[in-house]
């Protein structure tokens, strides 16, 4: 059973008054991770809207040491720190449970500039959760296109469109034969709880995505955040899922859509809620241009259905 | 109480020693000639639980950089080394760790950089890592490179500021000259366990080079700048007692050789000033009063330690292994004009390159070479 969110508990570690945007889901996610992990934690950040938003020098909105770390680095940064915790234990330096190493990153520091680094950490098996809060675009620098923009959306650097598929990052991550994987919403908060509560039992290296509708990067209201990350789920543009030493389930309702009792949402409500994808319709190729991003959804619907069912 | 250790050994080995000897904790690696033995040799250390540490083996120098600079956010004593591109590599996380105060060691075995490729020396490497606001020690001998890597340590957790330990591709990283080990409690009473002012501390939350304004920022790079000039009084320090307790001295900002009544003096860094001093021999053998002054503090430039030292009138020959691009000759000649002009108007400078992409460097090659500077 997924834990209510009337369940979470009640301790905070985003303090009150911090400098991101009304309906930020990256805020919005860490509030939800924090209440899983608790204050034992060291946070590990790149350049991006978390640091920005997180006060400037010397206050800080998290209730955890934070580090932010070079743009490419969230990677091998946290090994760093993982070795040192286990290493100054041994010797004796450091005493009681060792702290939780977690990086939060974006898209760009997970997909694109941070994935040589983050891939060697995988491999290596460091010990740490690697989440990354995906908004589909660099936010922080006026929203320009990252590997994690799925196609057909504007940005400063794809001004009629993006015309390339987004990479499955999640599943890249699985086939570095890590413990855990799991990919969460803000939508679904208890299910990213959940999930974060049991990365946070399992030694070695966690990867958890985050999808995070951005209003300004996706051009919706403001008060939609929510509103925008269900209907990704529902649509079926985000799945769901998680896998423990290789294996993948799916999660409801990801779970239902990829079994077929429910059918995924066509995607044209969430093209025409955003102003990233709804510009297309202004064009006379509109109908085609539509027909790829859906298409695109529906082979990755077949895809990872097709995918799970690998077990060995 | 035990006595020293006499054994042959490559500047590579010494320096993994020196690291073992220094009780690291935490030593990121990746593989890059000629300083590929150091790290090798320390993750055989690792492996056979002859060194208490983890040894990560990272995917690239920058990583590299970026693992050595947490895990000295997190408190432990760090050490990496690295070469030529390698070192290029790093630069942006080189800033880091100088801009965050961490006490982090490095060896950069120097090697000409690409392109075009080659694997044998030069100083371009770390002549051109100038601007990131590290300490840099260069050696001329294997023991030099033991000894600096224990006086690194002393000086960087002292200042926390990171410093990096410069040698020889080749002529010191593969060969073997005689190594002295002093006993691991005369190197336990000079270099004592690391504790850090700050770390990163779940007990005591708080941000790491998070955003700044101007106001913030300034003051910050002028702290470093100031205390990067005062590591001279400690690296004279970290000398002198590293010599009481073991007994062992390279000199400390610079290191000089029949300099005293000498009328032309040759400056250089590295194995090539080991290999001048037999080139003073063959010049005052010829009658010419030569001496040599080798600073082995390149970063805080030693300007007074040199003014001071400079004979009255003295030539000076700067022999650079290195090209300072826009201007003509090498960048050791650049800054010691710089340091010297309105100080000592009696001192003439004169400048060659030589040695690039580790051009043999004879004795007799350089005091020809001095000899033709000085009918200049």
């Amino acid at each position: 059973m997924t834990t209510s969110i009337k369940k979470l508990p009640d301790t905070e570690q985003v303090l009150s008054g911090n400098g991101a945007c009304g309906g930020c889901p990256a805020t919005m996610a860490l509030r939800i991770v924090g209440k899983a992990l608790g204050s034992n934690a060291i946070m590990l950040l790149t350049p991006s809207c978390s640091v920005a938003s997180m006060g400037m020098t010397p206050k800080l909105a998290y209730n955890w040491p934070c580090i932010n770390i070079t743009f490419a680095t969230a990677g091998s940064s946290a090994s760093g720190i993982t070795h040192a915790l286990e290493i100054m234990k041994e010797k004796g330096r450091l005493q009681g449970e060792l702290p939780t190493v977690f990086s939060w990153v974006g898209d760009g520091g997970t997909y694109d500039i941070g994935f040589q680094a983050l891939s060697a950490a995988a491999e290596r098996n460091d010990n740490m959760i690697f989440f990354c809060y995906n908004n589909e675009a660099y936010s922080n620098t006026g929203v320009q296109r990252s590997g994690a923009t799925p196609r057909g959306s504007f940005t400063t650097t794809t001004p009629t469109g993006k015309r390339q598929p987004k990479k499955n990052m999640a599943l890249l991550m699985l086939e570095h034969n890590i413990p855990y994987v799991a990919t969460a919403t803000v939508a679904y908060p208890g299910d990213l709880y959940d999930k974060v509560v049991k990365a946070k039992n399992i030694p070695g290296m966690k990867y958890i995505e985050i999808l995070a509708p951005c209003y300004l990067g996706w051009q919706f209201d403001m008060p939609e955040t929510v509103q925008m990350s269900r209907m990704a789920v529902r649509n079926g543009a985000w799945l769901l899922w998680e896998a423990e030493n290789g294996k993948i389930d799916f999660n409801n309702p990801s779970s239902q859509i990829i079994s077929g009792k429910k059918k995924a949402e066509p995607v044209n409500e969430y093209v025409m809620k955003q102003g990233r994808f709804n510009r297309l319709l202004k064009g006379s190729d509109a109908e085609q241009r539509i027909a790829e991003i859906q298409g695109d959804i529906d082979h990755q619907i077949a895809f990872m259905r097709e995918r799970a069912k690998i077990t060995i | 109480m035990k006595s020293a250790q006499v054994t042959m050994d490559t500047g590579a080995h010494a320096a993994a020693l020196a690291v073992k000897s220094a009780r690291v904790d935490v030593v990121p690696g990746y593989p890059i000639t000629p300083q590929t033995s150091i790290m090798e040799a320390i993750a055989a250390m690792v492996e056979n639980d002859e060194l208490h540490a983890r040894f990560i083996p990272v995917e690239g120098e920058h990583s590299s950089m970026a693992a050595a600079v947490s895990a000295s956010a997190a408190g432990a004593r760090v050490f990496t080394a690295t070469s030529a591109n390698g070192l290029l590599y790093m630069h942006e996380v080189l800033h880091m760790a100088s801009g965050g105060r961490l006490p982090v060691v490095m060896c950069n075995v120097n090697r000409g950089i690409f392109a075009p490729w080659t694997l044998w020396a030069d100083h371009q490497d770390s002549m051109a890592q100038r601007d990131t606001g590290w300490i840099q020690y260069h050696c001329s001998s294997n023991q030099e490179v033991f000894n600096t890597i224990l006086q690194a340590y002393r000086v960087a957790e002292q200042i926390n500021i990171p410093v990096m330990v410069n040698f020889d591709g080749f002529a010191i990283s593969h060969c073997l000259m005689p190594l002295t080990l002093p006993p691991q409690e005369d190197i336990d009473r000079f270099l004592p366990p690391y504790e850090p002012e700050w770390r990163l501390d779940p007990n005591h939350p708080s941000s790491f080079s998070n955003v700044t304004n101007a106001a913030e920022y300034a003051p910050f790079r002028q702290m470093l700048s100031e205390d990067i000039l005062a590591a001279i009084p400690l690296v004279k320090q970290a000398a002198q007692e590293y010599k009481d307790i073991t007994g062992m001295w390279d000199g400390d900002t610079i290191d000089t050789y029949r300099l005293e009544d000498a009328e032309v003096v040759a400056i250089a860094i590295n194995s090539m000033a080991a290999e001048l001093r037999l080139s003073i021999d063959i010049l005052r053998e010829q009658g010419i009063k030569a001496g040599l002054l080798r600073p082995r503090l390149f970063l805080p430039f030693p300007a007074e330690d040199i003014i001071s030292a400079l004979p009255q009138n003295a030539q000076v020959m700067v022999l650079d292994r290195n090209y300072n691009f826009g201007h003509p000759g090498g960048i050791l000649a650049s800054e010691l004009k710089s340091m010297l002009f309105g100080r000592r108007n009696d001192i003439t400078v004169k400048n060659r390159v030589m040695g690039i992409g580790g051009i043999d460097l004879t004795r007799r090659f350089m005091a020809a070479e001095i000899r033709a500077m000085m009918d200049e």
